[in-house]
């Protein structure tokens, strides 16, 4: 964890309420998987946002503008040159270490940042994923041309069918069995994912945080190894350690 | 730096600034951040006989200038806490530490006090009669002089160490709750714990915490805490351990001036994890500012 103060340098609205943010300063070290937790003039907790991309000098956060008056909806009307109190490198992200050669990674709506974070890591390893994004309709797609430019197979599905396949991001997988998967999106499709592929993956979740660095304790799920800090022993965890509740 | 120690009862501190019980862990989290030995002390994460969950999330919200928790004494037991928390905490950190202690009846008071007693970094129990998560079949020790007594009995009668009652604002009258802890043999004072507050979602229109209830911390409850430790210092002749929101020096020679020899900060941990090490390098200022030379010559100056 890093606490550091970064300048906004770009804020993009990538749909209608989906809003891209780069932050650029001295951001310490990050990994995929990893999120920020990000200080919102007026609002008493820092708000836990996923990271996208990052480099040595730079951050970049894709949110949900969550409505007026909320947090996200300040960050959305971020100005270039404000700047921001965040600490950085939070989480304990994916393990890259277990992809296998060709891992399928697993996007749904705006859990599809930390997935590009990944994609843009294992292809620099030299690893060829298989990317699955899933949105609600292709007025709610955004990222696509950052994927096609990693050069990674890329395949996207959308609820309503207005784009690429019709269904959830479960119908791209066909007949192909992934030998590992991560996944980053809403619950509904972490367990569709965990009942059509199994376990042999690791998902990130989210959860109402407190501090973002496990010491409040206020994240905390109960998993099969015992309780376990969302912010902190996650938000990454294996698919097999999570208790599925109805 | 000169003027800013002060003593709890018979513990002399550095200074007043303590983490509270809650917001520091066992210490291990900030350990990686900065020198913990800059602290006056270090209340412990709330801990209890056996190890406890606590309760399902959601359990955090925001509110405006603070927030809700309803984590419910989350805590690994007595039994690791002093095999592995403790242990590992007194590698880094070399001054006495004080334990915050939750139960559901006074024999459970009574057992984590008695095991706590053999472990000589433990300067103070702080014993928590007043966390506002517990469902114990009705009972809420902290809300009436005589259930507030009679645990701080069970705690006295099983260890030598000092005993700091943390009390509840949620009371008609914290006066004659601080007299009976007094009377019952308390060493000092913690106060105040957290607000019975609800927040409840637009969307699903239902309380945004899973256990409907949580309790309100942080710049929020000051004023509040203010008050408490203002009543309860002219109330009865104890030490006092003041806290509800504190996130500056200003906040800190405040509470003092309101009565207590040492805070705890809180919430603020949370939001700025270096809070307790910048308050403790912004004191000289501060006090420069506002004339005085020694921090416990201020203690109780407001009445």
């Amino acid at each position: 964890m890093k606490e550091c103060v970064l300048t906004a340098d770009k804020i993009t609205a990538l749909t209608s309420d989906i809003y891209e943010m780069t932050l650029r300063g001295d951001v310490g070290a990050n990994r995929p998987g990893q999120f920020a937790n990000i200080s919102v003039p007026g609002k008493y907790l820092r708000r836990p946002i996923s990271v996208a991309d990052f480099g040595g000098d730079y951050i970049t956060l894709v949110f949900r503008n969550t409505g007026a008056g909320t947090g996200t909806d300040i960050m959305s009307r971020a100005e270039v040159g404000d700047t921001f109190d965040v600490l950085t490198g939070l989480g304990n992200g994916y393990n890259l270490l277990a992809s296998g050669k060709n891992p399928w990674l697993f996007g749904g709506g705006v859990g599809t940042p930390p997935i590009y974070a990944l994609a843009k890591a294992l292809t620099e390893m030299g690893i060829k994923p298989t990317v699955a994004l899933g949105f609600n309709s292709k007025s709610d797609i955004f990222y696509l041309d950052r994927f096609r430019a990693l050069g990674t197979e890329l395949l996207v599905a959308t609820v309503d069918g207005s784009y690429g396949q019709r269904g959830f991001v479960t119908s791209l997988i066909g007949s192909s069995v992934p030998s590992y998967y991560y996944a980053c999106g809403p619950l509904p499709m972490l367990r569709a994912v965990k009942s059509t592929v199994g376990d042999v993956g690791e998902m990130s979740f989210e959860e109402r945080m407190g501090c973002g660095f496990g010491v409040c304790v206020g994240c905390t799920w109960n998993t099969k190894s015992g309780a376990r800090r969302v912010c902190r022993d996650g938000p990454v965890f294996k698919t097999g350690e999570i208790i599925w509740k109805d | 730096m000169e003027g800013l120690n002060v003593s709890l009862g018979a513990l002399a501190l550095d200074n007043p600034i303590i983490p509270a019980s809650g917001t520091f862990g066992y210490g291990a989290e900030f350990a990686e951040l900065y020198d913990l030995n800059i602290l006056g002390s270090i209340a412990l994460k709330g801990t209890t006989k056996e190890p406890r969950f606590g309760n399902e999330t959601p359990r955090i919200a925001e509110t405006p200038s603070g927030m809700l928790n309803s984590v419910g004494l989350q805590n690994p037991g007595i039994h690791h806490v002093l095999e592995h928390e403790i242990p590992e905490l007194k590698k880094i950190y070399k001054k006495p530490l004080i334990l915050n202690v939750g139960g559901f009846c006074d024999e459970d008071f009574s057992y984590v006090c008695q095991m706590a007693s053999d472990e000589p970094a433990i300067g103070i129990i702080e014993l928590n009669i007043s966390c506002p998560n517990l469902h114990a079949g009705g009972v809420n020790f902290g809300t009436t002089p005589e259930g507030a007594a009679a645990a701080v009995r069970a705690a006295k009668s099983s260890t030598h160490l000092p005993v700091f009652v943390k009390l509840t604002p949620n009371v008609t009258d914290i006066k004659s709750i601080a007299a009976a802890v007094y009377e019952a043999g308390a060493d000092g004072i913690s106060l105040i714990n957290t607000l019975l507050g609800m927040r409840i979602d637009l969307r699903t229109k239902k309380p945004v915490l899973k256990n409907k209830t949580g309790g309100l911390s942080g710049p929020a409850v000051l004023p509040v805490a203010l008050r408490a430790v203002y009543e309860v210092y002219e109330a009865v002749p104890l030490p006092i351990i003041g806290m509800g929101g504190i996130s500056s020096a200003e906040d800190v020679i405040e509470m003092m001036l309101a009565g207590a020899s040492a805070v705890e900060v809180g919430a603020a941990n949370l939001v700025n994890p270096y809070i307790c090490r910048d308050i403790i390098n912004e004191l000289p200022e501060a006090m420069k500012r506002y004339g005085i030379k020694n921090l416990s010559d201020i203690i109780g100056g407001a009445h």
